[in-house]
């Protein structure tokens, strides 16, 4: 990534830190490193975007009607 | 994510106990996310039904051993990425265990840096979106792709993934910084182009 050499060392952060479970030293230096580096800002943001459109479009999930109906008659679930 | 919370330890006692009613509501509560498990596992509509059915005959006949302390919901899961997981192998005839559980390596290939967040809303979750998400997730192994499902979408907290799966807590958060790098990247590429063949399609 360009010419910054610790970027890569940060990368590996990121997804710990987007679940909060950085430790405060690496968390606080990550933070610094962000406030000058629009790239790694970058990966930050599309990397929590990711996953958030996971997440909304998964929301809405039901059982097909048809899987409904025979997942229940092999259980016997449907008298 | 099906919070435990959601099952009152008096609803937990009488599935124990063997109340088809109940065990009933657990299957009407749990199953659209098991299957939902298995059509990201497995990829087709058929492989996903099987994995849900045996699921549940399997979880149903376990009932009686449950530890009434742990989780259900973990439980479940544990059943069902199990069974996720064997009809990957036996779909694969001849491969081995270890191909289907393997990590993807390690891909140290140059970062799409594009920053796609700004994205009106209805193109992010567009039908073709959609596709987008689920081509991305079909590119990852199978290891990778159960930890992100289940961690990412699902809900579930490190400790409970590592749990389900039987694995330890450092090798999902690796598969998760794996997968979620590769995700990342794939949809960046994605909406890079999206962001500059808008101009040339207008
Ligand atoms: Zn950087």
């Amino acid at each position: 990534m360009h010419n910054h050499n610790q970027c890569g060392d940060y990368l590996a952060y990121i997804s710990d830190y987007l679940d909060g479970e950085l430790p405060p030293e690496i968390c606080a230096s990550l933070e610094a490193h962000l406030r000058e580096c629009v790239n790694c800002r970058v990966v930050v943001n599309t990397m929590r975007k990711t996953i958030e459109l996971y997440q909304v479009t998964s929301g809405d999930e039901t059982l097909p009607e048809g899987v409904h109906t025979r997942l229940f008659a092999r259980l016997k679930l449907d008298d | 994510m099906i919070a435990d919370q959601d099952f009152s330890p008096d609803f937990i006692d009488r599935l124990v106990a063997g109340d088809r009613r109940v065990f009933g509501e657990l299957v009407e509560r749990t199953s659209p996310k098991i299957f939902a498990l298995g059509l990201r596992m497995l990829g087709n509509e058929q492989d996903a039904e099987d994995m849900l059915q045996e699921t549940y005959l399997k979880a149903f006949k376990a009932l009686p051993n449950f530890e009434k302390r742990s989780s259900i919901s973990t439980w479940l899961f544990r059943i069902a990425a199990n069974e996720a997981l064997m009809l990957l192998r036996k779909r694969k005839s001849g491969a081995s265990l270890v191909e289907v559980e393997k990590d993807d390596e390690q891909d140290d290939s140059a970062l799409e840096i594009v920053d796609w967040c700004c994205l009106p809303e209805q193109e992010l979750v567009s039908t073709e979106t959609r596709e987008k998400l689920n081509e991305a997730a079909e590119n990852l192994s199978p290891a990778l792709r159960m930890v992100f499902q289940l961690r990412d979408v699902d809900g579930f907290s490190i400790t409970e993934t590592a749990e389900i799966l039987d694995i330890s807590e450092d090798a999902v958060k690796t598969r998760l910084v794996r997968a979620r790098m590769k995700l990342r990247e794939y949809l960046s590429v994605y909406f890079k182009e999206r962001m500059e063949g808008g101009n040339q399609h207008a």
